[in-house]
């Protein structure tokens, strides 16, 4: 139940907006998310926008697993 | 830039060098098993569908939590929901996946069979909008969900009041997850040795309601996203805790949690609602984990609205041999309940995790026999 799915902001008016996910538009609210910008990913849940996604963080994830893997590698003393 | 955030994301999704790697790293890192405990049930799903479960077998055992709303919503109130269904001019709204949950006697599918009117929506806004549209009807969306779905619920609750849509109301039973984990980590029988939290959860709430996990229970944790290569990253983060012997609450979801949460979200919550002891299925009453709208509010309750008589803290599901309970408390996984995928099964579901598809019995029902 508690699936978000990351859509692409396309339009806000006031509280109310149209995300795109997928090539399905869709009206969303905004109300809980009042800083999102047109082109912003957010993620919507029930038919609200709850947070922006933020691209350094997702490229912070991936670089993490990939130093992770590298250090797998290196140190595998065991 | 949201071209290239697309690609990010198309890579933690589907970039399987990513996963494969984290899995050997773990089953070369991993000395004796470690007992963990997802607790969302999204994560549920997912670590079946992708195989991880498995994957990881002897190293990490992998025990599902409380975190599906609709396996944990109390037969007293589907008994509820069923009630207000069966009231003339009453329409109810609600979710999917509350419709063959059931209570004592019935189920909401059974009722909408038998003539009431039970509409699903896909957003509480989409209920309202149906209450605007036929003002001569009562609406009344059931308010199940954790603080991921919570505040979606109450803020459709002061949309109706703004537009004086006055033939809306919710029957609110929402839980909180906190103090469900509280009631876990201090369980005498369970030993599990760190917490994967729920991803969406924590984007409302933030990272900080978790902290008495670390300082009082000294349980490793990390609030994890829903792809196959977030969850390894969130086991791999917590057996380096382990392995450290230093607990921290960590988050590998970062695109999306923080440590602050919506606040907008979390004010939502915090005016519209107080906090009660609840009922779980499987649980029994847990203190102060439930939201129940404040009396300003009261003309959107149900329960005031249709003098609804107040619930019973007390167990009534009773299908012989059914471990749900146990399920959801982690005490054991689905196939060692004797009724799973016997007479248990998708078609004819007998306990609540089997069926929601979120529940942990249709997660393993689906993908691990």
């Amino acid at each position: 139940m508690c699936i978000g799915i990351p859509a692409k902001v396309i339009k806000i008016n006031g509280d109310m907006g149209k995300v795109d996910y997928q090539g399905v538009q869709r009206e969303t609210s905004f109300m809980m998310l009042p800083e999102a910008k047109v082109g912003d990913y957010v993620l919507l849940h029930a038919g609200f926008a709850i947070k922006r996604l933020s691209e350094e963080d997702a490229l912070e994830t991936l670089e993490l697993i990939r130093e992770m893997l590298k250090a797998g590698e290196q140190t595998d003393e065991r | 830039m949201s071209v290239e955030l697309e690609a990010i994301l198309e890579r933690i999704e589907s970039d399987s060098t990513l996963t494969r790697g984290m899995v050997e790293k773990l089953i070369r890192d991993v000395g004796k098993p470690l007992t963990l405990m997802e607790v969302c049930g999204t994560h549920t799903h997912a670590i079946s569908k992708t195989g991880i479960r498995r994957a990881l077998a002897g190293k990490v055992r992998l025990l599902s939590g409380p975190g599906c709303p609709v396996c944990v919503t109390s037969d007293a109130d589907i008994d509820r929901f069923i009630a207000l269904a069966r009231m003339p001019d009453v329409a109810v709204t609600t979710f999917g996946d509350m419709l063959h949950v059931p209570g004592t006697e019935s189920s909401l599918a059974e009722q909408r069979d038998a003539g009431a009117d039970i509409r699903i929506v896909y957003s509480p806004l989409d209920a309202l909008g149906m209450a605007e549209k036929e003002p001569r009807k009562e609406f009344c969306f059931l308010g199940v969900g954790f603080e991921t779905t919570a505040p979606a619920i109450l803020a459709t609750v002061a949309e109706a009041r703004k537009r004086e849509i006055d033939n809306f109301s919710i029957c609110a039973a929402f839980k909180l997850i906190p103090p469900a984990l509280r009631m876990i980590a201090a369980h005498p029988d369970l030993a599990i040795q760190g917490f994967i939290l729920p991803g969406h959860v924590s984007a409302v709430i933030g990272s900080e309601p978790y902290r008495f996990l670390i300082d009082e229970f000294k349980k490793p944790c990390v609030i994890t996203g829903f792809e196959g290569a977030d969850i390894l990253q969130a086991i791999l983060m917590i057996a380096g805790q382990i392995k450290e012997g230093e607990p921290r609450l960590e988050i590998q979801y970062k695109r999306v949690a923080t440590k602050e949460g919506n606040k907008a979200a979390l004010k939502i919550m915090e005016g519209m609602c107080d906090v009660k002891d609840s009922m779980w299925r499987g649980l029994g009453t847990i203190p102060e984990s439930e939201l129940k709208l404040k009396e300003a509010w009261k003309d959107f309750d149900a329960e005031h609205k249709f003098s609804l008589p107040p619930l019973e803290h007390r167990e009534r599901f009773d299908t012989a041999g059914c471990r749900c309970g146990d399920v959801l408390l982690g005490k054991i996984i689905p196939p060692d309940c004797p009724l799973f995928a016997e007479t248990c099964n998708p078609s004819n579901p007998l306990g609540p995790c089997m069926v929601s598809s979120e529940g942990a019995c249709a997660a393993y029902y689906k993908y691990e026999r």
